[in-house]
């Protein structure tokens, strides 16, 4: 859908995008990127895919070497471009840490390389809990994919909440004149997606190319390592192409890359509205481009942004262990209850049952796929996790320690070898694996006008 | 035929940290509809193949667009949840790579 305030059409924007702050690229793709030139450096830092512990902890995904490497390369290449700079989900999964451990670090490099006097923007996109209960309170939170209401208790049990904002908080501060801008939780999209729509470009395509661009190279053929990724949007249509000499993209893998990670592949929701992909077409463009049209944004009735938190569950830890004697692996079940109940027992009333969960993980059997595995048939060895999460990380040592002892001697029916049941690779056998954190808030928000709910801040790099 | 001989792509991901997607993707369009009109490749029989409910299998359907098959489903356990098994999803395709396919000409 064209925006119908813009009769001229915007001049085209190229833009340059790194997939994941601190995983790499080959350096010969950004010099071929500054040889065809950007106006935009895209970069997403962060994501749920790692699980909750980023989130929960607060600790950065990509230690502060690697973040450190990739932006000693892209923020000179982008002053020499005088190319504005968009980073989205610093840290991992954006919370308020996590967004001035990456900004630390532009500070660092932007002092040590001279590339200085800049404007740096910063969004931070996390949450108090007293905004969250008003929140609720007003009606104003969704259900989501937690498939139940959010509840005070939630809001209380999280230690980081961060809202994945969309364009409009970003667009405010590009409008202002930030050269580097950097967001706490964003929607990957809307890094690449914020600049071409302030300059005026249809939401629809720079909504698109934005779900391109956000892997980086992924949608390059052949997929090797991380690598960076080129858009040019020009009106009516855009172009996707590699900056790798030896990669290309071909409708295959731009149509490819437009399936992943989401449940639908032309409806693709995100703050503000939906992206259409009904009406998309995919031409190849000479041998290693592509030219994508007819991509529509469909706004929302009410703006929302996508809530996530995670609480702490416990302390895990856990006894590695291997397992070959056939008359043990028919009976590995019968073995991990009989432990259970006799630990159980043992406990008895000093410790509260409810405060610790205990899981047997045999993998050769189902351990990669647990309820969903179609052929649970162990094989000749099994590998044996025990698993333990306790309120505590000494009651998870505990338990684990009983655990693992009990089932070294269990006397199963039958046996022969009456010596030990487990093969242990470690000594100790016993690891402890820290805190562990569940994702407990994942639900909508609505807001009324998203640039004032996420106001950007700014400073000036010397 | 088994699935793997046909398709070029089968993967799974979890799209966001409460479901797993999984792509089936094909060499060509012509391929994609031989599958489709075999009938083989449907809600009901990957929910078979996963010993879920067909009402669980979310999002079934043919892309011409991408030369793919997609659908998804609730994890068992979120992502990273104390039960999981799979944080990135990245394993639970493989039931799929041997699922029965009698392609029709």
């Amino acid at each position: 859908m064209q925006d119908p305030a813009r009769s001229v059409e915007p001049p085209s924007v190229s833009i340059l995008s790194h997939g994941m702050l601190g995983y790499g690229f080959p350096l010969a793709s950004l010099e071929e990127a500054e040889r065809r030139g950007f106006a935009l450096l895209a970069i997403d830092a962060g994501s749920t895919d790692p699980g909750p512990y980023y989130l929960g902890s607060g600790r950065p995904f990509v230690s502060e070497t690697m973040v450190k490497r990739d932006l000693d390369f892209l923020l000179p290449a982008a002053r020499r471009q005088k190319a504005k700079v968009v980073i989205g989900s610093a840290g991992g999964a954006g919370t308020a840490g996590q967004l001035e451990f990456v900004a630390s670090i532009l500070r660092k490099v932007v002092a040590e390389q001279g590339l200085g006097p800049l404007k740096l923007g910063l969004i931070d996109t996390e949450l108090s809990k007293p905004t969250l209960k008003t929140a609720l309170s007003e009606g104003r939170i969704r259900r989501f994919e937690t498939r139940r209401d959010l509840t005070d208790a939630d809001i209380e049990e999280a230690t980081h909440v961060v809202a994945q904002i969309g364009i409009e908080p970003m667009v405010a501060a590009l409008a202002d004149g930030c050269d580097i801008l950097l967001c706490g939780r964003a929607w990957d999209v809307a890094n690449v997606a914020a600049y071409p729509v302030l300059l005026g470009h249809d939401r629809g395509l720079s909504f698109h190319l934005g779900k391109i661009l956000e892997c980086g190279g992924q949608a390059a053929v052949p997929v090797e390592g991380s690598d960076l990724l080129m858009g040019r949007l020009e009106g009516t249509s855009f172009i996707v192409e590699t900056p790798h000499a030896r990669k290309a993209c071909t409708v295959e893998s731009v149509g490819a890359h437009t399936l992943y990670e989401k449940s639908n592949p032309v409806w693709l929701p995100g703050p503000g509205g939906t992206v259409d992909l009904k009406e998309t077409c995919f031409e190849p463009l000479g041998t290693d481009r592509v030219t994508v049209t007819g991509s529509r944004f469909h706004p929302a009735p009410r703006h929302t942004v996508k809530l996530e938190g995670a609480r702490l569950a416990g302390y895990r830890h856990i006894a590695i262990a291997g397992i070959r004697d056939p008359l043990m692996i028919r009976q590995l079940d019968a073995v991990a209850e009989g432990v259970r109940s006799r630990l159980v027992a043992n406990l008895g009333s000093t410790v509260a049952m409810d405060s610790f969960d205990l899981r047997f993980r045999f993998y050769g059997r189902d351990g990669v796929m647990g309820p969903l595995e179609p052929t649970p048939m162990p094989g000749h060895e099994i590998g044996l996790v025990i698993d333990v999460v306790a309120k505590t990380a000494e009651l998870a040592e505990t338990v684990c320690a009983m655990a693992r002892s009990l089932t070294l001697h269990w006397a199963y029916p039958g046996r022969i070898a009456t010596a030990g049941n487990l093969a242990f690779p470690f000594s100790p056998a016993d690891l402890p694996a820290g805190p562990v954190y569940e994702f407990n808030i994942y639900h909508l928000m609505e807001i009324d006008d998203p640039a004032a709910a996420f106001p950007f801040t700014t400073e000036v790099l010397p | 035929m088994i699935l793997s001989e046909i398709a070029r792509v089968i993967r799974s991901k979890n799209a966001g940290p409460f479901l797993v997607t999984f792509d089936i993707i094909f060499p060509d369009g012509e391929t994609l509809d031989r599958v489709r009109r075999s009938d083989t490749l449907t809600s009901q029989t990957v929910a078979r193949l996963y010993g879920v409910s067909a009402n669980e299998i979310l999002d079934f359907a043919y892309y011409p667009m991408a030369r793919a098959v997609k659908f998804s489903m609730y994890r068992p356990h979120p992502s990273g949840a104390r039960f999981d098994t799979d944080v990135y999803g990245a394993q639970q395709h493989a039931p799929l790579l041997t699922l029965p396919v009698s392609m029709v000409s």
